[in-house]
């Protein structure tokens, strides 16, 4: 592929959003231009956003799916609010996209697809690309289909398969805009159609179509270029956070030297954790798809009980499920970790949709006086950590452990700063193998003083047989007790060992260390929260960041953290579950900000408001 | 299973040091002490037994068993013991569950743990009531039952516990009776060696809101006229002299009985579920021809072992230390560098 012989423009950050029919391919566009772009070593975040629906109606608007990629020469935070390129495969992707894009962006439409039928089934009158209404915009209008099944002519395809490839017509156009390096991309459609040569060549040649048509063609008079970011030096891979959180998991047994037994039933937005994990029986992982989701938790705790890492995963609904799990989990003093892969609710809600309203399911959401630990990841990358973090709890303290992360962060990416395996924790716990009394008896329910985790003795331990169960058991013993002064102290027990669990102290951002506003969060919002805070510290506007990736318990310096501020503002993606805590607990008028819309807060949204709260209190 | 090994124990080895708190002449006691006798028998130290049960009288069990136990929720006990099976090869995991445990709020799990074949025994003490909550009708009670809950008597038509269990794919099927121990004993003689999902319906008697259930097939007076034992490559006779045949009618689906005639042979390991799943059908709430013994006992591959085989191959091709093995997992895929 030649050089090209046109202006080459300097940019700092770009944002595009791939918009199409479910059907396009829009996802798998956007995941080769990410790769590109990372190899090139911008930072990136990315965002896909799509429908429920396996296969929507075609060209309709529910059907559109989309995926947007913000990448930049420095370290940025979030896949950015609004798109500066748009797309757009057909008429519906421009129209449920056009709302968000700002004037002036481009618009790389495929004309093909806007004929009659399918502007009317998104009720266009007429085409936008023929009236005046996109004269705000740079509308660039490329024959996509026509071109990618010209180019493929000789390539001995049919012509579904010709059509199919237009997705890689319009990534190798887009590569060519934004100089993008395609090698990896090639090695991928040879990995992907390994099994259909034919198919090899026809995506290869439609993406080299759609480069050369960027080169050649007097449509584009410019090409981009937005140099390396500086990042901190290592090796890095661009992941997903369910792809990060089921490395992490991997991880914890390495780490803690068990087998990881993973109990999970399909549910949308989790599965990909139980695919990922499936692919890594060599490490001792074995996977369960069990009959509901209150059996995948059950398999889960038998495991756990016969000395595995148990773990399972699911969303909000399952969470719901599981709940008299947990509860047996709690009584028996089990570890066990439950990942939470929080979509909008309430029942199926938005399956595919963004919310972080199972807070209080989390850390309330059950029977009796069942309190467990609760950690949520702040970004994708950060769900390895937290996983370890989830297992290191849950082995040392022996308790249940919910790990909160959401849609956004679970199919959001970005690059990845490999760690060195040595660096991450040892999780390593013994069973206990022999009596625990003087006498040479052994109490199943007598503590450790130190995290007041009752013993892990497993099946086949000679002379520790014991029986434990849902029923109270007395103190130290664990025999069936229905004593008042033994439930009390039982149940203020399992109380105090969760608020003994150490965890690491909150940090405060304050650079300058003048704010009188704090804003906190948790979980996935770290990234609009950073973005925010920054372009308010760069306009001279003084604010301070917290973020908690420890729920339950809070960090032990949180009161004293909150009581230091003027104002406290708490984002989140529900109806204010955390700021309502937060004032329960500290006695603090806490300011909660709150969307529930599914999609996630952008750094403008956030930053009008603490914009705000900074100037007028 | 665990292989057996050379441990000498007697039936006081089993007992735990928890009192025993079912009613006073609940046909549980006998099916505990029967278990206590059998489980020396085993050969497996009790370290590597655990008992998993659910809730319900009958679920009380594990506490009373000098083993590994676990009394966990309602319903729930085949999905734990799936996992721990699963993961533990080594152990001899016995689910302990009643009719309403099993085939109401669990019966998900049930069916599920017969359909993979994991590598459990399941006890089903089956009284047709709801004995713990005092006194509602279970998903075995007859129709037409008057319990607290139904005073007008239950609508609902019961299950057929050995019915469903084939209709589940379960390749050990047996049902047996609380008062006979050594009919007891004899099926979960069989049961403990099979490989995979064992089956065990064990008829009991709820002497306080079910009393005299299963009095027709009980009661020395009627037993006889009742009762099939089915013994495997026996002619399946029954009544005064086996004056009773349980026949195939040429032309007919199911199993019929009738005086005199061919009698069927009895061979439960037959591959086809259709002559099993016959015999099942000639029990109904009345019990008036109630077939006990092994129903079904048939090989295929436990789901236990398919699963450890499986992690075990992916293990035998992988090289290198877990650490190792783990740093090329992160390091996969498109990786770059920043010097």
């Amino acid at each position: 592929m030649a050089a090209p012989a046109k202006r080459v423009e300097q940019l700092d950050r770009v944002v595009i959003r791939f918009a199409g029919d479910s059907g396009d391919g829009m996802q798998l566009t956007g995941d080769r231009f990410t790769s590109e772009t990372a190899q090139l070593g911008n930072d990136i975040s990315t965002l896909p956003n799509f429908p429920a629906e396996i296969r929507a109606p075609a060209g309709t608007l529910p059907g559109v799916s989309s995926f947007q990629v913000h990448f930049a020469d420095y370290d940025i935070l979030t896949p950015g609010d609004a798109p500066n390129v748009l797309v757009a495969m057909n008429p519906a992707a421009l129209k449920a996209n056009l709302p968000e894009l700002p004037a002036g962006a481009d618009i790389i439409v495929n004309t093909d697809e806007f004929t009659k039928r399918n502007l009317a089934k998104v009720g266009y009158a007429t085409s936008p690309l023929d009236d005046d209404s996109l004269r705000e915009y740079a509308v660039h209008p490329v024959a996509l289909t026509s071109m990618t099944v010209g180019a493929l002519a000789d390539a001995g395809v049919s012509k579904k398969d010709a059509e199919r490839a237009k997705n890689m017509f319009a990534l190798g156009l887009l590569s060519w805009m934004y100089s993008r390096p395609f090698q990896s991309t090639l090695r991928f459609l040879e990995r992907k159609f390994a099994k259909r040569p034919e198919l090899v060549a026809a995506n290869k040649a439609a993406f080299q179509a759609g480069w050369n048509y960027g080169e050649t063609t007097e449509a584009f008079t410019v090409r981009y270029e937005v140099k390396p970011a500086k990042m901190r030096p290592g090796t890095y891979r661009n992941i997903t956070g369910n792809q990060a959180l089921s490395l992490g998991l991997v991880a914890a047994g390495v780490r803690s030297k068990l087998p990881v037994f993973l109990g999970a039933y399909p549910i949308t937005p989790a599965s990909d954790i139980l695919h990922e994990l499936s692919k890594h029986k060599r490490f001792g992982v074995t996977t369960m798809q069990a009959e509901d989701e209150i059996a995948a938790i059950g398999a889960a705790l038998g495991a756990a009980y016969g000395g595995a890492l148990g773990v399972t995963t699911t969303s909000g609904p399952g969470v719901a499920l599981k709940g008299e799990t947990i509860s047996l989990a709690i009584a028996l003093e089990l570890p066990l970790v439950i990942v939470d892969v929080q979509r909008a609710g309430p029942s199926t809600g938005m399956p595919t949709k963004t919310e972080q309203a199972d807070l209080n399911m989390a850390l309330f959401g059950r029977h009796g006086e069942a309190p467990l630990a609760v950690i949520a990841p702040k970004s994708p990358s950060d769900c390895f950590h937290a996983a370890i973090e989830a297992a290191r709890i849950a082995v040392t303290y022996r308790t249940p452990v919910i790990l909160l992360s959401d849609n956004y962060v679970a199919n959001g990416s970005e690059p990845w700063l490999l760690p060195s395996v040595d660096e991450l924790p040892d999780l390593h716990v013994p069973f206990t193998t022999e009596a625990n009394t003087a006498d040479g008896r052994f109490l199943p329910y007598l503590r450790d003083p130190q995290t007041m985790a009752r013993p892990w003795a497993v099946p086949g331990t000679p002379g520790l047989e014991h029986r434990i169960g849902g029923l109270e058991k007395a103190d130290k013993t664990g025999d069936i007790s229905y004593d008042p002064a033994n439930h009390e102290f039982m149940v203020r027990t399992r109380q105090q060992r969760i608020d003994a669990i150490a965890v690491p102290d909150v940090d405060v951002e304050d650079p300058e260390e003048n704010a009188r506003v704090l804003v906190l969060g948790w979980g996935s919002t770290y990234g609009p929260i950073g973005a925010a805070c920054r372009a308010l510290r760069q306009r001279g506007l003084p604010i301070a960041q917290a973020h908690l990736r420890h729920l339950a318990p809070l960090p032990a310096n949180l009161g004293e953290v909150v009581a230091g501020y003027d104002k406290v503002v708490i984002p989140e993606m529900n109806l204010g579950q955390l700021a309502q805590l937060i004032r329960a607990k500290y006695l603090i008028d806490a300011v909660a900000f709150n969307q529930v819309s599914g999609l996630p807060f952008t750094a403008a949204t956030l930053e009008n408001m603490l914009e705000d709260v900074v100037k007028n209190g | 299973m665990a292989n057996p090994v050379a441990v000498t124990l007697t039936a006081k080895d089993f007992k735990s040091d928890q009192e025993v708190r079912w009613c006073p002449g609940c046909g549980d006691y006998s099916i505990l002490a029967a278990m206590q006798r059998f489980m020396p028998e085993l050969g497996i130290p009790r370290h590597n037994i655990v008992f998993v049960s659910g809730i319900g009288c009958s679920s009380r069990f594990p506490y009373y068993m000098n083993t590994y136990g676990m009394h966990s929720i309602h319903g729930r006990a085949p999905a734990i013991a799936t996992g721990l099976s699963a993961s533990r090869p080594d152990l001899s995991v016995w689910v302990v569950t009643g009719d309403g445990d099993a085939l109401s709020i669990g019966g998900n799990h049930l069916i599920h743990a017969l359909r993979r074949n994991v590598n459990l025994k399941i006890l089903l003490f089956n009284n047709r009531i709801y004995g713990l909550t005092k006194g509602q009708y279970s998903p075995t009670s007859e129709i037409g039952k008057i319990t607290k809950s139904t005073p007008a008597g239950s609508a609902d038509s019961p299950f057929n516990p050995l019915s469903l269990a084939l209709g589940a794919e379960a390749t050990f099927v047996a049902r047996t009776i609380d008062s006979d121990a050594k009919h007891l004993q004899s099926v979960l003689r069989a049961a403990a060696t099979h490989e995979g999902s064992a089956f065990v319906e064990i008829y009991q008697n709820c002497n306080i809101f079910n009393d005299g259930a299963f009095e027709l097939i009980k009661d020395p007076a009627t037993r006889d006229e009742h009762l099939i034992r089915l013994e495997q490559g026996q002619p399946i006779t029954f009544g005064t002299d086996g004056r009773y045949s349980v026949v195939h009618p040429e032309g007919s689906f199911g199993l019929k009985v009738q005086q005199g005639g061919t009698p069927m042979v009895h061979d439960a390991t037959v591959d086809d579920p259709a002559y099993a799943f016959a015999l099942s059908r000639l029990s109904g709430s009345d019990l008036t021809t109630t077939p006990i013994g092994v129903f079904r006992n048939v090989q295929r591959p436990s789901y236990d072992e398919i699963v450890r085989k499986q992690v075990h191959d992916a293990k035998a091709q992988a090289t290198g230390t877990p650490e190792e093995m783990l740093s090329d997992l992160l390091n996969a895929g498109d990786t770059w560098t920043i010097l």
